[in-house]
C-alpha cells in the first residue's frame, strides 16, 4: 500500500511532500503541502475537522494518490487510529489486536503463526502492557487501549508512525503517558506524526504543520504558533490568554468535540 | 405434511424415542440437511452480529425472495434465481435511496417490502404449482439428494472463506478505517460477507424458509456471544448452537407435531433466552461476592459495554 521507496532521497527524510495537492473526486481536500519528517521527529499536525490532517495521513499511507505535487514516504508507514472509533464489546484481546499488525507481513489470508505471536507480544511489552496481553481489549483503560493500537502499529516494523488524535478522552495520567510513550518512539528513531488539537502539546514536539485545507505553516513551534497562523489555521476561533506574559492559545471548548463520535 | 402424519410416534423408553426419528430416510436427510444449515449459519452469524449486518441480512433474505420464486416457477436453479433477486434489490436501493425526498431507511424498507410483496404475491398464486409456498417457511423433508450436495458444498465455500478471510474480518470489524493501512479493503470484505450471507440464505431457505432463515443465522451468533468473549471459540460454539438447535427443533416438530421451521426458530431464541438469563445470573452473584469484603481481592474484571 505504500507509496514506492525511494532510496535516492536523502538519509533521515522519512516522509517528503513537495506541493502535494489530494482530495476526493479529483477536486483537492488539501493542497500546497510541503514539508519533510526525519528519523526522530515528533511533527504535531494542527487544524480544524475537516481541515485535511485525516487526508494528509491517507496520503501519506498511500490510500490517495497526489492530485499534484509528491509525495515520499521511504519507510513503512503504520497508523494508529482513535480509540473512540473501535467497538468495545468486539470479541478480541490485546493480543488480538495488536496481532492484527502482522497482517501486512504475514499476508492477509495466512493466520499468525508462532513468530507473529511473539513478536506481538514483544510489542505489547514495550509498552508495558505484557501482562494485559489476554485482556479483552474493551475492558482496558482508554490510555491503555491507544497503547494497545501503538503496538499494533509497532508490530508492523513502521518508521512512521501516523496517531491520529490520540489524546481524545484520555485522562491527564494516561495522556503524560502517552506523551513519554511518544518521546520514547521517536528516540528510537521513528518519525511521528501527531494529528492533535492541543496547540500547548504541540509545542513541545520539534515541529508544527498547521493545515487548514492548504498548508498554512510549518516550522518549529516557537516560529510557528503565532497568533496569525494560528488564527489562519483555526479560522479565528482562538480564545487567546496571556500568561506571565507568555502567549497562550486555546480553542474554544466545543470545538475538541466537533467529531460527534468521541464521547465514548 | 406434518411430520406425525409420516411416522406416528411410538413409545418405548427413552433411547427409542430419540432413535426413532432416524428410521426414516426422509427425516435423515431432514437431519442432515438441518445440521448443515447450522455448520453454515453459526459461524457466519457471528460476523453478521459483530458488523450490525443482522437487518442488512433480514432484508436482503426478504429482497431476493422474488428471484426464487421466478427461478421455482421457471425451472431455473435457485442460486441463480436469488442471486438473480439479489442484484434487483440492490439496483432497487439504490436507486430508491437517490430520491432526494426520502431516506435511506425508507427506500430500502420500501424497496424490500415491494420485492418481497411481489415474491409473496407471486408464490401463492392459486395458478402457482403446490410447494411453491414452501420457500415462505421451508420444506425439510422434502430435501432431495440435490439440495443436500448444494448445502454439503456450500458448507466447504462458506467455512474456507472464513478461515481465509479470518484476519480481514477481524481487523475490519474492529476498526474499519485503518483497515487500508493493514492492507485490506473493508469494501472487498463487506461485498465477501454479503455474497457468503447471500449462499447461507439460499442453503437456509431450503430447510427454513426465507422467513425462518434469518433465525439461525442471528440466535446462535448472539447466544454464543453471551458465553465466550474471543471470536475463534465464539465461532465453534455458534456453530453448534446451531447445529443443536436444527436437530432439537426436528424432534419438537416431530413429537409436538409443529411446522418444523417455526419449531427450530423457535428452539434457537428459547437456547438464547436461556443462556441470557444464566449469564445475567452469573454476573450477578459475581457481582455480590465483588461488593463483600474485598480487601486485597481483585478488581472488577467486567467492564463490557454494550
Amino acid at each position: 500500500m505504500n507509496p514506492a521507496i525511494d532510496p535516492t532521497h536523502g538519509p533521515g527524510a522519512l516522509v517528503q511532500a513537495d506541493g502535494l495537492a489530494v482530495g476526493y473526486n479529483g477536486s483537492p481536500a488539501l493542497r500546497d503541502v510541503t514539508f519533510s519528517a526525519l528519523a526522530g521527529e515528533r511533527i504535531g499536525v494542527l487544524g480544524p475537522n475537516g481541515g485535511g490532517k485525516t487526508t494528509l495521513f491517507r496520503a501519506l499511507l498511500g490510500e490517495l494518490e497526489p492530485l499534484s505535487g509528491d509525495v515520499t514516504v521511504s519507510a513503512r508507514c503504520a497508523t494508529v487510529p482513535q480509540t473512540e472509533r473501535s467497538r468495545l464489546d468486539y470479541p478480541v484481546s490485546a493480543l488480538d489486536v495488536a496481532l492484527m499488525g502482522t497482517i501486512p507481513l504475514r499476508g492477509w489470508w495466512r493466520h499468525p503463526g508462532r513468530g507473529e505471536r511473539t513478536a506481538a507480544r514483544e510489542a505489547l511489552a514495550s509498552i508495558g502492557l505484557a501482562d494485559l496481553a489476554s485482556r479483552n481489549f474493551g475492558e482496558l483503560s482508554g490510555g491503555q487501549r491507544q497503547r494497545v493500537l501503538v503496538a499494533r502499529a509497532l508490530v508492523q516494523d513502521a518508521s512512521v508512525l501516523l496517531l491520529d488524535e490520540p489524546f481524545t478522552g484520555l485522562d491527564s495520567r494516561s495522556a503524560t503517558g502517552l506523551s513519554e510513550l511518544i518521546d520514547r518512539l521517536a528516540g528510537e528513531g521513528r518519525a511521528v506524526l501527531i494529528a492533535t488539537h492541543d496547540i500547548e502539546q504541540a509545542r513541545r514536539w520539534d515541529r508544527v504543520l498547521c493545515l487548514n485545507h492548504r498548508q498554512v505553516a510549518f516550522g518549529p513551534p516557537d516560529e510557528v504558533l503565532t497568533m496569525p497562523v494560528l488564527e489562519a489555521t483555526h479560522g479565528g476561533m482562538i480564545v487567546e490568554l496571556r500568561e506571565d506574559g507568555e502567549h497562550v492559545a486555546v480553542l474554544p471548548a466545543h470545538h475538541h468535540h466537533g467529531h460527534g463520535d468521541e464521547h465514548g | 405434511m406434518s411430520m406425525a402424519e409420516i411416522l406416528a410416534p411410538a413409545g418405548g423408553g427413552v433411547w427409542h424415542a430419540i432413535a426413532d426419528p432416524w428410521s426414516q430416510a426422509i427425516l435423515q436427510r431432514a437431519f442432515l440437511e438441518i445440521a448443515l444449515v447450522g455448520l453454515i449459519s453459526g459461524p457466519l452469524g457471528c460476523w453478521i452480529v459483530f458488523y450490525g449486518l443482522s437487518y442488512s441480512a433480514e432484508s436482503l433474505a426478504h429482497g431476493l425472495f422474488p428471484g426464487l420464486v421466478v427461478a421455482a416457477l421457471t425451472g431455473i436453479p435457485l442460486l441463480v434465481g436469488g442471486a438473480a433477486g439479489l442484484v434487483v434489490a440492490a439496483l432497487g436501493i439504490a436507486i430508491a435511496g437517490r430520491i432526494p425526498t426520502i431516506g435511506r431507511d425508507t427506500a430500502v424498507a420500501i424497496v424490500i417490502t415491494t420485492l418481497f410483496g411481489l415474491g409473496a404475491l407471486l408464490a401463492l398464486s392459486p395458478t402457482s404449482p403446490p410447494g411453491i409456498q414452501n420457500l415462505l417457511f421451508g420444506d425439510v423433508l422434502g430435501v432431495t439428494d440435490g439440495d443436500l450436495a448444494f448445502a454439503g458444498a456450500a458448507v466447504l465455500v462458506t467455512g474456507g472463506a472464513l478461515w481465509l478471510m479470518h484476519g480481514p474480518l477481524l481487523a475490519v470489524g474492529f476498526e474499519r478505517g485503518s483497515a487500508p493501512s493493514l492492507g485490506i479493503s473493508p469494501m472487498l470484505v463487506d461485498i465477501a460477507l454479503l455474497v457468503l450471507l447471500s449462499l447461507a440464505i439460499l442453503v437456509a431457505v431450503q430447510g427454513l424458509g426465507n422467513l425462518l432463515a434469518l433465525a439461525v443465522l442471528v440466535a446462535p451468533a448472539a447466544t454464543a456471544a453471551l458465553v465466550v468473549n474471543r471470536f475463534a471459540p465464539m465461532l465453534w460454539l455458534a456453530a453448534g448452537l446451531a447445529v443443536a438447535s436444527g436437530i432439537g427443533g426436528l424432534y419438537v416438530s416431530y413429537y409436538a407435531d409443529t411446522a418444523a421451521g417455526a419449531s427450530i426458530a423457535g428452539v434457537t431464541v428459547v437456547l438464547y433466552a436461556l443462556v441470557a438469563t444464566g449469564a445475567w445470573a452469573v454476573r450477578a452473584s459475581r457481582r455480590i461476592r465483588n461488593t463483600g469484603p474485598a480487601v486485597g481481592g481483585r478488581e472488577p474484571g467486567y467492564a463490557r459495554t454494550r
